[in-house]
């Protein structure tokens, strides 16, 4: 039998594997995208035009259609993830009800992004397009409030599951402290629970805006896939993850290729930012998921 | 009127929560009415046909998924299994500390980025897309489930156990495969079963790398269909009836993915070691 040091010591190599795995896959995608870094430096940022033709390529239009699609989504799905936290761990904690929401959220979160979009493609668009015939907008049908209304319903899971535990942690004499001043429950809700669980409550939103940003299936489905810069929420437009799902296999040029997988590299970036603040403050909440 | 405001307040709650889960429903209800008309045995033992021909079914997508997920397995679960040993040997060392926050990251990276550092790792090397690039892409999404559920699992499990083990004789690391992980075998199972429902739905990694193929193939060292994937391409397409094929295929893949779940809840239940 092998004795404990040796144990120890092939055990330590998994720290050596994750390590690697992970600075492997960072260098692979900072190596991969530095022609493109090359040439176009930090103008490439602010640059709105994509030409791939001319090889003239800006990343504007990408950055801002996925932060204006995942800020949207967030937006929209605010009140509800936060009902759904109060339903479950206020109002109706532990009872019937709050099981079978739970359920539910715990379905929503397990449905393939594949799926929402065909169903966002086929109901949600025909939707869309009569609100831009009302607005007399050409009548698309696929637009950035199309990609944001799906994102929020299929980021609702992570705010809500994140939410649902901080609001279970605020401890009870708090809330009794309140009723006993003659507080209502609204007013208990928004002076002792929100107070409580509010870096939690963020953490959950932030959560599920990293989720939105690098949602991809869906988003390339509903977003229309039109490479110019736009602000209105009705115009089609790209993400950076639906545009890389779109031109990725089709780019010949070598600078083309090294353009998208820059944008990969962004998009990596931003998400691992959000998504280490939020298990940041959640870690610190010690919130058990 | 404080009393007004409350009860509005409630009513709006409970309205939102309400309203929050009716897509969910409807979209249930519509995947089930469309899926179920063109979903019969020729489905399920037939390659596509051209977008003209009626019939045709869905066998090469399911193939590939259970190529796909059968090698993602292979590859991550002892993996998983090893690296979630590692943190939980190491946990209250600041090297395991760091790697869990690797072990975070590596959940959110997003699954496109995943499949775009596949395609430069393995398809650019062997210059053919291939089921065992898809698999590998699928597998950096799988392992960090398992490693997070292993590693759970076991701190559930009290140390007196290891203890009573090692004053029974035993060495260290015999206790930990003979004791440790027999206990904590269920509870990785159910992680195991709720990877797979996660990953038999990814799509985007798999668009670089699996690629897609409208024939059989039990080949690993080419591209294989799945059914997300075919589910994406059926629906980008302009005909009808590959758009009525998109929705009978949704709804095979959620049932899969429902058994799935189910299972894992159940069993989860039924294996739960109580201390």
């Amino acid at each position: 039998m092998i004795s404990e040091k040796i144990y120890k010591r092939i055990i330590a190599t998994g720290g050596v594997l994750i390590v690697g795995l992970l600075l492997s896959i960072f260098f692979t995608l900072f190596i991969n995208s530095m022609p493109s870094i090359k040439k176009f430096g930090f103008k490439f940022l602010i640059n709105k035009t994509w030409d791939p033709v001319f090889g003239n390529f800006g990343a504007l239009p990408f950055v801002l259609g996925t932060l204006l699609t995942s800020v949207v989504s967030l937006i929209i799905s605010i009140p509800f993830s936060l009902s759904l936290s109060l339903f479950i761990s206020e109002y109706y904690r532990d009872r019937f009800f709050s099981k079978i929401f739970e359920i539910f959220v715990e379905i929503l979160a397990v449905i393939p992004s594949v799926i929402f979009g065909l169903w966002a493609l086929f109901y949600l668009a025909p939707i869309v397009r009569n609100i831009q015939i009302k607005l007399s907008l050409p009548p698309t049908g696929v637009s950035i409030l199309t990609a944001s209304l799906v994102l929020s319903i299929m980021i609702i899971p992570y705010a809500t599951s994140v939410g649902k535990e901080v609001i279970k942690l605020v401890p009870y004499d708090l809330k009794e402290a309140g009723f006993s001043f003659g507080a209502t429950h609204y007013e208990v809700i928004r002076k002792v629970v929100f107070p409580y669980a509010k870096s939690g409550i963020f953490a959950g939103f932030l959560l599920s805006f990293g989720r939105a940003i690098g949602e991809t299936m869906a988003v390339t489905m509903v977003i229309g896939n039109s490479n110019f810069l736009t602000f209105n929420i009705f115009h089609p437009a790209n993400t950076i993850s639906s545009l890389i799902a779109n031109e990725f296999l089709e780019a010949v040029e070598n600078i083309h290729i090294s353009v998208l997988i820059e944008l990969a590299f962004i998009l990596f970036i931003i998400t691992l930012i959000v998504n280490f603040i939020a298990n940041f403050i959640i870690k610190k909440m010690r919130v058990s998921l | 009127m404080k009393v007004l405001k409350d009860r509005i307040f409630k009513l709006f709650v409970i309205f939102c929560s309400l309203t929050s889960i009716l897509p969910l429903l409807f979209i249930f209800f519509t995947i089930f009415k469309k899926g179920i008309t063109s979903i019969n045995l020729e489905f399920f033992i037939s390659l596509p046909k051209p977008p003209g021909e009626i019939g045709g079914g869905i066998l090469n997508a399911i193939v590939g998924t259970m190529l796909l997920l059968f090698f993602s397995s292979l590859i991550s679960i002892p993996l998983g299994i090893f690296l979630g040993i590692f943190l939980y040997e190491f946990r209250y060392e600041k090297i395991g500390w760091f790697c869990n926050i690797l072990i975070d990251v590596l959940q959110g990276i997003p699954s496109i980025v995943i499949g775009i550092v596949i395609y430069l790792w393995i398809v650019k090397k062997m210059e053919h897309f291939s089921a065992i690039s898809g698999a590998f892409a699928l597998s950096l999404i799988f392992l960090p489930i398992i490693i997070k559920t292993t590693k759970e699992t076991f701190e559930m499990i009290p140390f007196s156990l290891i203890e009573s083990s090692l004053a029974l004789g035993a060495t260290y690391p015999r206790s930990v495969i003979k004791v440790l992980l027999p206990c904590a075998i269920n509870g990785i199972l159910s992680g195991i079963l709720v990877g797979f429902g996660r990953i038999a739905g990814e799509t985007a990694p798999l668009l670089f790398t699996a690629f897609g193929n409208p024939f059989l193939n039990f080949n690993i060292l080419k591209p294989v269909s799945s059914l997300p994937h075919l589910i994406f391409t059926y629906t980008m397409s302009p005909y009808e009836n590959w758009h009525r094929k998109a929705w009978g295929c949704s709804l095979v893949l959620i049932l899969f993915i429902f058994i799935l779940n189910f299972i894992s809840k159940f069993r989860l239940k039924r294996w739960k070691v109580k201390f």
